[in-house]
């Protein structure tokens, strides 16, 4: 018997409870996914555990590509079409970094915990989740753990995969740890990079006291600040992060600005970025400085409406579950999705705070409605309910 | 020291060597084996969540490895029991197991009462602080037991150096096994020294073993089992598994200090029992230890006093349960 929309409606909060008598295995599979460290480009050891989830699932397709994807795939009754649920494995944080989770009734703390070894843990109990249900989907559900997705990582992983899967993907579905209520479906344009001034290491006595890597980026910092942005299309320059200089008593001689410029239009990206490269030439020419601009990320804007089937039905969904919706724009794996015109949203899972810091935590009651909505949303596209006429 | 170096070679395991928890899990019904897992605790709430969850879901739903998941604690001032509890722990108070008894406070007494408490063959002792905590640590050591039948006692150790060169290395345990331990064992049991880390906290034992003996409550349980099990049963009853590294917090000097005095009791009682030591007068019950203050020394004394419980099977409480008697 082919089941309504409504039918998934009133499906949910069943769901829900559902979910909650996995707690212990989820939790768990946080725990453990969360505690190997997992930096863009090593996220490897991730992959394995995932995989290893995968082939206790008993999914007897799942493999590690050419790019180090894990990728376990649910065949689906009629096996016709193809959903993508992916999560990326990496995380921001190095592997020195004390990985150790701590889990506490209401909470769970640790680095990387909410962005993204929820996500991750989450993809990775999906299998036991629909069984525990009784769920079988009509279409495959092709699972991802997706590498090389941060920072330099520029959705390598993802993009790879798409670029290389033959078959069509019906509608693919992005995991984020926070914030629930998150629905994101359409990708600004983005360029992301770092602009590095170097001075030179023999001492130079004509230029006693400024000769120094931080002083320049200071003036580029300065002049990027002067740029003038438009409020239509929305733009901003995001000014991440610096690094410079080794100690108290020595000039620097390096130092580095992280940047993302992101933009509706990326005409405007574009514009800005050349803005950049003027103002480095110039900075450069006053004082014979090194100055380096090298963006390694970019997305193109884009993606799905406010009123696709997609968007509109994982509204109701949340609607339903008491989830206050908060659609809008992202640099996550959409961007990757869009490129290959495929319609995509990106889910968060739960509340969480201090996100990218040691004590990263995430609140567990609020999961099980973060999950409830994200198997209630792959029912509606299973269903056939979010594909535009 | 031939037997040393066969026993080592023979009871000595990887973790690695267990990872199939599906066979191992047939194997233990095969053997018709129940196996409890004891947590003995006191002010652990920021790690027990985390080992309720990981064994619970890993050794309880995902393979019924584990029949039973217990904390026992001792008296914590913090949410431990509270958190236990709401991961799925069954959760007991020391004091309220053979209340009949005179309580008494100490890591031993949990670990005693849990073989009246806990209704498995075999008992795992985890230790609740261990921050690294993983799966590892339950069925590396109990699989020795499952696997072999003539095993009685399997310990932990920890090896697993976090960067090494290669060559020749020290392998062993902490201060206190390096400093007092290992140079007893040296002297009065010298086959004991093939342990590598004698004082770990985890270890998984079969019940007819534990209820055969004493139980020192303080410091002195570890060295009183290795001493016990091996002249009751010999050094073949004993297995040791690698668990890599584990993760807790450091003890200061001083605190290891109390550690060895309880230690040092513990021993020189058996050693006297079993005559290897004749003629030696009761030992003192006082550790006296030095302490600066401002430019001056002062001598502090402690009082530690290793009290014993008595073999689980003379407990009249536990004869009627377990329908047994003491020889």
């Amino acid at each position: 018997m082919e089941t309504s929309f409504e039918d998934i409606l009133d499906s949910l909060s069943g769901l829900e409870e559902s979910v909650q008598e996995l707690k212990e295995i989820l939790l768990a599979n946080l725990v453990m996914l969360g505690e190997i460290p997992a930096p863009t480009f090593k996220e490897r050891e991730r992959i394995e555990f995932l995989l290893n989830r995968f082939k206790e699932a008993e999914i007897n397709k799942s493999s590690i590509d050419e790019v180090g994807n894990g990728i376990g795939i649910l065949e689906g009754e009629n096996g016709g079409g193809n959903i993508l649920v992916v999560a990326h494995a990496d995380t921001v944080f190095n592997k020195k970094a004390d990985h150790t989770i701590q889990v506490e009734p209401n909470k769970v703390t640790g680095p990387g915990v909410a962005d993204n070894s929820l996500g991750l843990s989450v993809l990775s109990t999906l299998p036991n989740l629909l069984d525990k249900l009784g769920i079988r989907l009509n279409n495959n559900l092709i699972l991802m753990g997706a590498t090389r997705s941060l920072g330099r990582g520029n959705l390598e992983g993802l993009r790879f995969f798409l670029s290389n899967f033959k078959q069509p993907i019906k509608a693919g579905l992005g995991l984020e740890g926070v914030e629930l209520g998150r629905l994101s479906h359409t990708s600004i344009g983005m360029k992301r990079g770092e602009i590095t001034c170097s001075v030179p290491e023999e001492y130079d006595w004509t230029r006693f006291g400024d000769a120094s890597a931080i002083l320049t980026l200071n003036e580029v910092i300065n002049r990027i600040n002067e740029i003038r942005l438009p409020q239509r299309p929305k733009t901003s320059i995001i000014m991440g992060s610096v690094e410079g200089g080794s100690s108290f008593n020595t000039t620097a001689l390096h130092a580095t600005l992280h940047f993302e410029i992101r933009s509706q239009s990326s005409e405007m990206v574009q514009e800005i970025h050349q803005n950049l490269q003027e103002i480095i030439a110039e900075v450069s020419s006053h004082n014979g400085d090194e100055i380096e601009l090298d963006i390694f990320a970019q997305r193109e804007p884009g993606g799905i409406s406010f009123s696709h089937p997609l968007v509109h039905n994982t509204r109701r969904i949340m609607d339903h579950l008491n989830i206050e919706p908060r659609p809008g724009p992202s640099t996550s794996e959409l961007a990757a999705f869009i490129d290959h015109d495929i319609p995509a949203i990106t889910l968060g899972l739960t509340h969480g705070d201090h996100l990218h810091e040691l004590n990263e935590t995430i609140q567990i009651e609020p999961m099980y409605k973060g999950i409830a909505q994200i198997i209630g949303t792959l029912l509606a596209i299973d269903g056939g309910y979010c594909e535009e006429d | 020291m031939k037997k040393i170096k066969e026993w080592i070679q023979n009871n000595t395991y990887h973790h690695s060597q267990f990872w199939d928890l599906k066979k191992l899990v047939e194997a233990k019904e095969k053997e018709g084996l129940t196996i409890s897992l004891c947590l003995p605790t006191l002010n652990e709430e920021k790690t027990i969540g985390k080992e309720v969850i990981l064994f619970k879901s890993e050794l309880a739903d995902r393979y019924p490895l584990l029949d039973e998941i217990a904390v026992i604690d001792s008296g914590s001032e913090d949410n431990t029991l509270e958190i236990a509890k709401s991961f799925g722990a069954d959760v007991y108070l020391a004091d309220d197991i053979l209340p009949g008894l005179e309580p008494k406070k100490g890591k031993g007494e949990n670990l005693w009462k849990a073989i009246y408490q806990l209704k498995g063959d075999i008992i795992v002792y985890v230790d609740a602080d261990i921050s690294n905590i993983h799966p590892r640590f339950v069925y590396g050591l109990v699989a020795p037991l499952i696997y072999n039948r003539q095993t009685k006692y399997v310990k932990a150790f920890y090896d697993r150096p976090l960067a090494f060169s290669g060559g020749i290395r020290p392998s062993g345990g902490g201060r206190v096994t390096e400093i007092l331990i290992r140079p007893l064992f040296s002297l009065y049991f010298p086959e004991l020294t093939g342990i590598i880390q004698p004082l770990s906290g985890e270890y998984a034992v079969r019940r007819e073993v534990l209820e055969q003996i004493h139980f020192p409550i303080g410091y002195g349980v570890e060295t009183s089992h290795l001493i016990d099990v091996y002249t009751k049963y010999g050094l073949d009853a004993f297995a040791q598994t690698d668990l890599d590294q584990r993760v807790h917090e450091n003890q200061s000097t001083r605190s290891l200090g109390k550690m060895s005095f309880g230690i040092l009791q513990t021993f020189i009682k058996r050693a006297k029992a079993l005559g290897i030591i004749e003629k030696m007068e009761d030992h003192q019950t006082i550790l006296r230890q030095t302490q600066a203050k401002e430019d001056t020394y002062e001598q502090i004394e402690l009082e530690i006093t290793e009290e014993e419980r008595p073999p689980m099977i003379e407990i009249e409480e536990y004869q009627k349960k377990f329908v047994v008697k003491a020889d």
